[in-house]
């Protein structure tokens, strides 16, 4: 690791003002940026932490849905969020192990946009709002492909706010290494109609399934998949798949996910 | 009942106090005042020359003591390769020198090129980013069979071709062989591969190099399986340093799994370093790193055959195989798929006729050695894959065939048409345990079950033979080992009556402290309290040659029993005189010497303290002092067999694989701590659930490594593996050592794989998916997917 400067902030402001030095560098869980350092992969000049900043953590409800503060770690919204978004704290409490859910948060799962993580699926599928310094983004703009987000310089997540479904589950299939997801699809079910994103599978980062979405708009049910078919042009291949397979995946995680919203 | 603390007892591991305490003292723990800290800058191109190499800049840095290279080692031979096969065509396999520090051409990611050493390890870091290498990239070399061809890349720009070896065994049985698949009623075939796995240790790497100016002394601390072999290959054939000058520690060492044998270049480094700079050196690789300079092991590419009669006996087995040597000869390499391979391809079968052809191939990936099991695995999944394909493409049943070709017990001592004579063993009792303990009779119900939930049910079975209890020394020199494979110990009485004992061998989890003390008291008839193992270090063990294939209690702990029984033969002799009675009369029975047919009798502790106080003792025929060192060469290998069964329940919709059941039948002769064996057992059946369904090692098309890191490389976690079912009470004890044991600490890895493979490949044809005649390992949820798709 590379020497840096570390400053802790406990305003936005001070932090955003921190971050303008064209070196800097935010850091919230570090579960990503810190083993990059390590391995020398990345070397900011300024690490500028974001968990010293108080109305960027913690878990409530507000206006029209849950709001959690960017800088909340994975474990605090596993047990904050269950009684209001049960899906959603699921799907907190499977990422990584207890030592990565007490460090990682969700803005910095977001902000990093990795194609493999959790959060990004559940952002997408609940049709969130993603909140920052300076703007609201709707999910459906935010995330703009692997590891690309609409985030500008010294641009930070604040908070997410998300609308709460009348049904919804998040079903991962686990790389076997990394347990990261070989490809995870969170279902989404709301009054005007479902909504699926699927994580893990496409070169391009999460994605909408919108033909999946629509059978299930009509009938929510895992039969009403059955019969698609998920086009594995756009899909990774490595080590651990196909692009053949992550398609197959897209479509009988999407019903798994459906039985598991309906009980 | 065993006597608690001895031979056959579950004593608990007592260096399991200091282990999960934390007070273990690994070689990274070792730091000695005014130590500098190493970094290796590696090549990262697989293939290329070396144009040129600019430290200028680097040495200039805070803290930089010195950049080395290649040049710094001009005067030092290469590492050295243990043994040397000879080829079909009697010619030696052709050997490539492995620099310290790459000569010229870098031949692997991970290959060293310069290393930097400075104050501190961040230091050194940031000075290797100053040095300057400038690389000319070249094709590398990566498939096998293209390797061979006409024309191809050279790995090694003076050696004939990238051919290692091409071994034929029993060459001069090959004609009968082909002549017997001529005659054959039924020919089954099958290609596979066996995975490339990288061993992963839970201790990475460590070396510290000193070195004492005064006296010219070195040491050299390691994590080393064998610290007496790293001093002899390094001082005798790498550095030039005599023996009474330099010392080799292996402290407490992590876990090896074969990947510590070996002499790596890391240690010559920091042993010449520390001689260069007058101060310590210290080298700790990160895991990163381990991933690409440990050896690799397995990365086998074969085609079997099994001839079979119209009765399906088996009449002969045909293999080629292509092992991959990786970029250099590692310390055991060339011996893994001919010595260590061809001579188990018999099996626990009574097939007459059997050639093994093996090629091994220089590439421009990691080099590969020994990995738990190390060729007896390799062996053993071709054999027990295909006799499974043979009995679905005959029709019967996979279980009646293996019973059908096994040896039966009253053959033994059995010589098998590859060289191997199998002192004892019984297949038909392992296999009936086996179904036993897996309650076989209850699949059908538990296969209908699993169908209600919409799981695929499959039940594997694989037999296994295993050559351990490594070497007869004589034996392997003729097939062109270049060391001997005895193994020693030195027991020392003190005076008061406790025991020292200096072994050969090397404990690095496998519990010597422990039951290598339980030998001890048992033989003496004391508490085993009263006896401590000390390893690791040749200051003050016997030469030995340490610890790897299952072979410590079988040859160390023989080694041992000569050692005690020299004790016993003294002490009764001194036990005559205190009791003034005849050596023959003497008889020792819990740790009392007593005058056969009378009550006088002489402690344990009575005995020792006359023989370190010699006030009353028979100095005219005897000498002082109560110490023995033996030295122990196995008459042949030790042959350990077992059935294995495994259960799995395959998820149609996505093609994961569960292990739901997992049983396991051994015969390892007599056990002395049956706690520490089923430990070792379900640890080699992670380690081949690992090979089988998780772990593989994979390059690019530019030889560059995907699987990295533990983000793409999958070790076996706790909730991948069952709970398994263990037990040795089949036991058909080893003739030819005095314990009657065999070794355990390889067999789970190396009957579990095909056991896993069967499994799934049973699952799919029960369910219809009759096409799938193999998959290759890992059984991977997209290749399963793929091949019930396919």
């Amino acid at each position: 690791m590379h020497n840096f400067d570390f400053v802790k902030p406990s305003t936005i402001a001070e932090a955003v003002k921190a971050l303008s030095d064209g070196d800097a560098q935010a850091l919230s869980g570090g579960q990503t940026l810190l083993p990059s350092m390590k391995q020398r992969l990345a070397a900011p000049g300024t690490l500028v932490s974001l968990t010293g900043i108080a109305e960027m953590k913690g878990v409530c409800k507000g206006d029209g849905g849950l709001h959690i503060g960017a800088a909340t770690p994975h474990a605090v919204v596993a047990r904050e969020a269950a009684a209001h978004y049960p899906a959603l704290a699921a799907l907190a409490g499977g990422i990584g192990d207890p030592a990565v859910r007490s460090r990682g948060t969700i803005g910095g799962s977001i902000a990093n946009n990795d194609p493999a993580a959790c959060y990004p699926a559940a952002v997408l599928a609940s049709g969130a709002t993603v909140v920052t310094n300076k703007r609201q983004i709707a999910a459906d703009d935010y995330f703009q492909g692997m590891f690309t987000t609409a985030l500008e310089e010294g641009e930070i997540v604040i908070e997410v706010r998300f609308p709460i479904p009348q049904k919804a589950a998040y079903v991962k299939f686990n790389q076997p290494a990394s347990r990261f997801a070989l490809t995870g699809v969170f279902v989404a079910k709301f009054g005007d109609g479902v909504r699926v994103a699927v994580t893990g599978a496409s070169n391009n980062g999460v994605f909408r399934w919108t033909e999946g979405e629509k059978a299930l708009s009509s009938s929510f049910s895992a039969d009403a998949v059955k019969g698609l078919s998920v086009d594995p042009a756009e899909m990774i291949s490595d080590l651990h798949g196909t692009p053949e397979y992550r398609a197959h995946l897209v479509k009988v995680l999407t019903g798994r996910a459906v039985a598991q919203a309906n009980g | 009942m065993p006597k608690d603390g001895g031979i056959g007892a579950s004593t608990k591991r007592r260096e399991d106090v200091r282990f999960l305490t934390g007070k273990g003292r690994y070689t990274d723990d070792i730091n000695i005042r005014g130590q500098l800290y190493a970094h290796f800058i590696r090549s990262d191109v697989a293939h290329g020359r070396i144009r040129s190499i600019d430290t200028s800049a680097a040495e200039a840095m805070p803290g930089v003591a010195k950049v080395f290279t290649s040049k710094d080692f001009e005067g030092a031979g290469g590492l050295p390769c243990g043994w040397q096969v000879t080829d079909r065509f009697g010619k030696p396999m052709q050997e490539p020198k492995h620099p310290i520090l790459a000569e010229g051409k870098v031949r692997h990611v991970g290959d060293p090129i310069a290393v930097v050493v400075a104050e501190t390890l961040e230091q050194a870091r940031d000075a290797a980013e100053a040095v300057v290498i400038d690389i000319e990239e070249l094709e590398p070399v990566l498939d096998m069979k293209a390797a061979l061809a006409d024309g191809a890349t050279k790995v090694h720009d003076d050696l004939a071709s990238n051919l290692c070896y091409d071994w034929g065994f029993v060459e001069e049985n090959k004609e009968a062989v082909n002549a017997a698949f001529g005659k054959a009623a039924h020919v089954v075939s099958l290609e596979l591969k066996n995975n490339r796995l990288v061993a992963n240790p839970m201790e990475p790497r460590v070396a510290v190099g000193d070195y004492e100016d005064h006296s010219g002394n070195h040491t050299l601390y390691t994590t080393s399986q064998n610290p007496h072999v790293i001093r002899l290959l390094m001082g005798a054939f790498v550095l030039g340093i005599p023996e009474h000058k330099l010392r080799v520690v292996a402290p407490d060492v992590g876990g090896g799994f074969g990947s510590k044998i070996y002499h790596y270049a890391e240690e010559a480094f920091v042993t010449k370093a520390a001689h260069i700079l007058k101060r310590p050196v210290k080298w700790t690789s990160t895991r990163s790193e381990a991933f690409i300079s440990d050896a690799h092991g397995r990365d086998h590419v074969t085609k079997i055959e099994l001839a079979l009669d119209a009765d399906h006996n088996f009449t002969a087995i045909r293999t080629e195989t292509y092992a991959n040597m990786g970029a250099y000869l590692s310390t055991f390499a060339p011996s893994i798929p001919t010595w260590l391979h061809g001579t188990l391809m018999a099996g626990n079968y009574r097939t007459p006729l059997i050639y093994v052809n093996v090629k091994a191939v220089f590439t421009n990936t990691v080099p590969v050695d020994a990995y738990r099991g190390a060729g007896r695995p390799e062996a053993t999944f071709q054999l027990e894959r295909l006799i499974d394909k043979a009995a679905r493409e005959l029709g019967v049943d996979p279980i009646e065939l293996r019973r059908k070709n096994f040896i039966t017990a009253d053959q033994f001592p059995y010589q098998t048409p590859v060289a191997v004579v199998y002192d004892t063993g019984n297949y038909h009792a392992t296999m009936d345990k086996l179904l036993e303990i897996s309650d076989y009779a209850g699949f059908g119900a538990r296969a209908a079950e699993s169908a209600k939930r919409g799981k695929l049910r499959g039940f594997g079975i694989a037999h296994y033979i295993e050559a351990c209890g490594i070497a007869p020394s004589n034996l392997v020199g003729q097939l062109g080992a270049r060391a001997g494979l005895y193994e020693s110990a030195t027991v020392r009485v003190n005076a008061t009556g406790s025991i020292s004992v200096f072994t050969g061998s090397h404990s690095h989890g496998q519990g010597h402290e422990t039951s290598f003390a339980q030998v001890v008291a048992e033989m003496i008839g004391i508490d085993a309290g009263q006896v401590e193992i000390i390893h690791g270090d040749t200051s003050n063990t016997p030469m030995g040659m340490g610890t790897y294939g299952s072979r410590s209690l079988a040859v160390g702990g023989s080694a041992l029993v000569k050692a005690t029984n020299k004790i016993v033969n003294k002490a009764k002799k001194i036990a005559a005189h205190l009791l003034e009675a005849s050596e023959s009369d003497i008889e020792l029975k819990d740790g009392k010497f007593t005058v056969a047919g009378t009550d006088k009798s002489v402690d344990w502790a009575g005995v020792t303290l006359a023989a370190y106080v010699p006030h009353n003792y028979p100095l005219e025929n005897l000498e002082p002092g109560l110490e023995e060192t033996a030295f122990y060469d196995p008459s042949n290998f030790t042959y350990p067999s077992g059935a294995y069964g495994c259960e799995v329940e395959v998820d149609p919709d996505t093609g994961k694989v569960d292990i739901v059941a997992f049983s396991a039948a051994d015969d390892f002769g007599n056990i002395v701590n049956p706690m520490i064996v089923e430990g070792q057992v379900q640890g080699g059946l992670a380690q081949g659930i690992g090979q089988a369904l998780l772990e593989n090692c994979v390059y690019d098309e530019n030889g560059q490594l995907l699987s990295g890191s533990f983000m793409d490389y999958a070790m076996p976690r706790a909730d991948d593996l069952p709970m398994f079912k263990v037990d040795h009470s089949c036991c058909t004890p080893c003739t030819h050592n005095p314990l009657g044991v065999k070794g355990c600490g390889e067999a789970g890895a190396i009957g579990s794989p095909p056991a896993v493979v069967n499994a799934v490949i049973d699952a799919l044809h029960r369910a219809g998916h009759t096409h799938v005649t193999h998959i290759d390992m890992p059984v991977s949820p997209a290749r399963v997917w793929a091949a019930m798709n396919g």
